[in-house]
This record gives structure tokens, C-alpha cells and sequence, in this order.
């Protein structure tokens, strides 16, 4: 039982840390919150440019918005978990902290889980606000959307995000110079076959194929279904399961490696500072 | 008397391998290569270190043992070995060969349980800058199991006695003195109450009034609460006056090692009374870095 509160107090310790590091940097976080509203309605702005290109014939708009807008906060929550994730080497060793958060006595599993929640609780905070003021701009009409459904399917595909963010963080602790850099490569091949900003049905067949091997891509069908569509929560089972599976296999998988990684990093030195 | 910290025949070597990642990652779970390593346990040069000119012996075949509750310091210029002993004591490194364990726990197999007795303040003030230093101390403190309340009231405690002023505490620490910040960083290393202190030239940097205060922490922590500590120090005063053992280590190698009158007293006094200074130029043949250099 000690050990166990023991844990959670080290998991709190880390959101708390979080969230005094984000009080501490709030006008960065302004920035970028006002760079991400920006980047969101842009592209979501596409959609009513191709309907006047088209000259309202053939092409819906409001839908095209909607699915735009869709793809923009799915993948900005996904992308954010991502990197908060990688980010848990990589912020310690710039500060200089890492080596004294590495021998603290706490599991590694302890470490990634409060930085996980924050980054979920975040996550959900962030692509919130990005959501209620492009639902305001577009007088987006969510009367029939599933909002239940598309928040479910967001839960779903974080597990599998947080998978993948766990194997990225190795990067940060074996490459110490461009480490956090190279992470960028991950999330923009996500980016690329998830059908984001157009169905994956666009795609040449060898990208199609990497499509069905990321969790992005159900999850984005599944939140569009619900969403777009208002297909009721029980239907969407077939979007949910194969993004909890590779959330099953990706987060052992992902905690494994990065424990190799910490015992290489050990072994060559690897774990000092930076900043 | 137990033993706080006990060190067999430990060998650590840094530079660039030949194998390629994915075997270099292929490690046994044991961390010491499965005792396959390609380095000689014994006394010889190591195979490696022939083969691949890049690689860099750190610390070379050393045994000491650190009673509980003795001071015990470590000279040495920049780059004999200090550091990375203080971090493979710290299980931040592996050893390439030899044990290391902390009152009885083997470094390597137990790391979680040497972690839980353990705590280090290294040269550099390592905090999250624009956090406060109560703000570095509770994350810090909770990661050791403490609770909210009782932290808050150890560091004003701590801080307090280190005399740091009441209004720092709730700054940024990128707004604070270097001093004033190794003076955090101690009272983090003390807020986990560790049984073994590893205290990498805690004093480097600082002015003569923030030494002495530090030195007093150093005194009494050891005293009233029976901490073990092992200092490194490029002071020799310092080494002189806090240690009750000393090792002086070159290239790795340990080349002395007793209490600071024997080892002066095992040199020429040659008209004056010898210096832990004189016993290093006389056993290494080198000057230990002044303070500044090793800032």
C-alpha cells in the first residue's frame, strides 16, 4: 500500500510540475495557442474556398469545414500528446534536471504515467478552446453531431498515441543534440498516411497500405463518423478496437524499448544535461 | 561499523564503439555486459582501450569502502574520475566491470533500493529555471515520497538555516545568485533526509561566506544526523578540514588513500608543513585545477 501512494505521489509530482512549468511560461503558451487557432482555421477555411472555386456546384462547404476542422483538433490533441510524451527526456535534459529525475527512487512507468495525464488533461484543455472558438467563427452547427461518440474515440486513440510517444522519447536519450528534432519525422509520417486533411482513399496503394498501421486513422474515421455523421457510440466499436489494440500492444512495447534505451543510455553516459 | 559505500575493482570506459546500435542496444538486463565484457576484470589494460584509440578510461580498477557515517573525500583534477564515480554510485551510470553496492545494495541489481538512500548535489545547480525554488523543492521532494504540507515546511526550514532569504523562495531560480541556487540545490539533497550524501564540489563557485555556510551543513548533517558523505572538492582546505579519509584519484586511479594527516605526514615537509596540496604535486606530479578553471 505505501509503495502504491508512494507512486501516485511521484505521478502528481510530475502534473504538478507540468502545470507550474505552463504557469511559469504562460506567454509562450499564449503563443502558441494563438499560433494553433490560427493553423486550425486556415485550414479549415479551405473548405469554403473550394466551395466558391467550384462555384458552389458540386462541392459542400459547410461539410468540407467540418471535416477539416475535424482532422485540424484530432490531430492537434494527438500530435500534443505525442510530444508531451517525447518530451519527458527531452525537457529534463535541457533544463538539466534529468539526471535527478532519473535517480529518483520511482518506476519508470510512474514517470511516464504523470506525464501522461498531463499531458492528456492538457491536451483536452487546449484543443477545447481551439474547438469552442472555431465552432463560434463557422457557426458550426453540432445539434447532430455525436459529442460523446467523438470524445470516446479521442480517449481511445490517446492510448495508442501514448504508445507511440514512449517509443519516440528514446530519441531525445540516445541522439542528445538533435534527439528531439528527429521525433518531428514520426509525427509528420503520421501526419501523411492518417488521412487528416483528405481521405487515406487518396493516397497511392503503398501509403494506403502504412494508413491501416496508424492508430490516426481510425481514430479520425471514427471521430468524423461520430461527429460529421452523428453515428451512434455502439457503432463506432469498429473505429475504437483497432485503436486499442495497437494502444495495448504500442504502450509495453513502447515502455520496453525505452528501458533498453535507459540501460544503453546508462552504459555510454548518455544521461547528462544539455542546457 | 557497517559500510555505507563499498567499491570492488569498478571500471568504467566512454568512447565511440565500433558495433553499430542496434547491437551496442542489445544489453544484458545485469548491465555489465553479462560479465562478457570485453574489458579484463583484473588489473590488465583493457583490450578496448588498445583497440579503439577514441575510448577513454574514467575510472580504472578502483576499491575503497566508506564507513557509515565517515566523511569521505575525493581529490582530484578535472578529468581523474570524481564525477563519474559520484554517478556510478548514483546508478545514473553502469560499471564495465567490478561491484559497487550501498549499504549493501548492489548498485547495478538494486538500483531502487540504493535510490531510496541516496541523494547528490553536483557541481552545477541542475533546476527547472524559471520555476521557484519551492516549486523545484516540492516536485524534487515528492518524487522521494513527501507530502505537500511537510515539504513546504522543511524547505522554509532548510532554506532558512542555509540562509537564504524568505522572499527567494517563491522566485524564479534563473533570477538567483549561483550560490544562492547551489544553496537550493543542498537543501534539496538534504529535504530526502538520505543516509549517503554525494556532494560533487557542492562549494565550487561559491563566495567564502556561502562556503562556510555550506561547509557548517555539511559538518552537522554528518554529525547530528549521522549522514555519510562523500565529497569530491578541489579545496583542499575544505578536503582538510570536513574529511575524515581521503582518496586522491589520477586518471581514474586511486594513488592515495588515508586520513589527511598520514598523508601528509607521508611527505618531505621541506621546510614547511606539508599541504594536502604538496601530497598531490607529490604523488601525481600535477596541480590540482584552481577554482575558477573548474568553473
Amino acid at each position: 500500500m505505501s509503495v502504491l501512494v508512494h507512486e501516485l505521489k511521484a505521478t502528481y509530482a510530475f502534473v504538478e510540475r507540468n502545470a507550474n512549468l505552463i504557469k511559469r511560461y504562460w506567454s509562450w503558451e499564449l503563443v502558441w495557442l494563438v499560433y494553433s487557432i490560427a493553423n486550425s482555421l486556415s485550414v479549415s477555411f479551405i473548405g469554403l474556398g473550394m466551395e466558391r472555386l467550384d462555384g458552389g456546384q458540386a462541392i459542400n462547404g459547410r461539410y468540407l469545414v467540418l471535416y477539416l476542422v475535424v482532422g485540424t483538433l484530432v490531430w492537434r490533441y494527438l500530435s500534443m500528446i505525442f510530444y508531451w510524451i517525447t518530451d519527458i527526456i527531452g525537457m529534463e535534459r535541457w533544463e538539466g534536471t534529468i539526471e535527478y529525475t532519473l535517480m529518483a527512487p520511482i518506476r519508470r512507468l510512474t514517470h511516464m504515467a504523470g506525464q501522461t495525464l498531463f499531458a492528456v488533461v492538457y491536451s483536452l484543455l487546449f484543443t477545447g478552446v481551439i474547438l469552442l472558438l472555431t465552432v463560434l467563427l463557422f457557426e458550426i452547427d453540432m445539434r447532430n453531431a455525436n459529442l460523446l461518440g467523438g470524445a470516446i474515440m479521442l480517449i481511445a486513440g490517446s492510448l495508442s498515441f501514448i504508445g507511440v510517444g514512449i517509443m519516440g522519447s528514446i530519441l531525445p536519450m540516445l541522439f542528445p543534440e538533435r534527439g528531439s528534432q528527429m521525433t518531428h519525422v514520426i509525427i509528420a509520417l503520421l501526419l501523411l498516411v492518417s488521412g487528416v486533411y483528405y481521405p487515406v482513399e487518396v493516397l497511392p496503394g503503398v501509403l494506403q497500405k502504412l494508413a491501416v498501421f496508424s492508430p490516426a486513422t481510425y481514430v479520425l474515421d471514427g471521430t468524423r463518423e461520430a461527429l460529421l455523421n452523428g453515428i451512434p457510440s455502439l457503432q463506432l466499436w469498429q473505429y475504437i478496437w483497432p485503436t486499442l489494440l495497437m494502444g495495448t500492444l504500442a504502450i509495453p512495447i513502447g515502455l520496453w524499448i525505452f528501458k533498453q534505451a535507459e540501460l544503453y543510455a546508462k552504459r555510454t553516459g548518455k544521461l547528462h544535461r544539455n542546457g | 561499523m557497517s559500510e555505507a559505500i563499498y567499491v570492488n575493482n569498478v571500471y568504467k570506459v566512454f568512447g565511440k564503439s565500433n558495433k553499430p546500435i542496434w547491437m551496442r542496444l542489445r544489453v544484458n538486463m545485469s548491465g555489465k555486459n553479462g560479465g562478457k565484457s570485453s574489458f579484463s576484470s583484473g588489473n590488465t589494460t583493457p583490450k578496448s582501450s588498445v583497440a579503439h584509440s577514441q575510448r577513454v578510461v574514467a575510472v580504472d580498477h578502483l576499491s575503497f569502502s566508506v564507513a557509515e557515517g565517515e566523511i569521505f573525500g575525493v581529490l582530484g583534477p578535472n578529468g581523474s574520475g570524481k564525477s563519474t564515480l559520484i554517478r556510478l554510485i548514483s546508478t545514473l551510470l553502469l560499471p564495465d566491470g567490478g561491484d559497487i553496492q550501498v549499504f549493501g545494495y548492489d548498485v547495478v541489481k538494486q538500483p531502487m533500493q540504493v535510490q531510496r538512500l541516496i541523494n547528490r548535489v553536483s557541481v552545477e545547480a541542475s533546476f527547472f529555471k524559471k520555476l521557484s525554488p519551492m516549486e523545484n523543492l516540492v516536485y524534487g521532494a515528492r518524487l522521494y515520497g513527501m507530502s505537500g504540507s511537510e515539504i513546504r515546511r522543511r524547505v522554509e526550514e532548510i532554506l532558512g538555516r542555509l540562509g537564504l532569504e524568505r522572499r527567494s523562495i517563491h522566485a524564479p531560480m534563473e533570477q538567483m545568485s549561483r550560490g544562492m541556487q547551489q544553496k537550493v540545490a543542498i537543501a534539496r539533497a538534504l529535504l530526502s533526509r538520505p543516509r549517503l550524501l554525494l556532494l560533487d564540489e557542492p562549494t565550487t563557485g561559491l563566495d567564502p561566506r556561502s562556503k562556510r555556510e555550506v561547509q557548517t551543513v555539511i559538518r552537522e548533517l554528518n554529525q547530528q544526523h549521522g549522514t555519510t558523505i562523500l565529497l569530491t572538492t578541489h579545496d583542499m582546505l575544505e578536503a582538510d578540514q570536513l574529511c575524515e579519509r581521503i582518496a586522491i584519484i589520477d586518471g581514474g586511479r586511486i594513488v592515495a588513500l588515508d586520513t589527511p594527516q598520514a598523508l601528509k605526514g607521508a611527505i618531505g615537509s621541506n621546510g614547511h608543513e606539508p599541504t594536502l596540496e604538496d601530497v598531490f604535486i607529490e604523488l601525481t606530479g600535477k596541480e590540482l585545477v584552481k577554482e575558477d578553471e573548474a568553473e
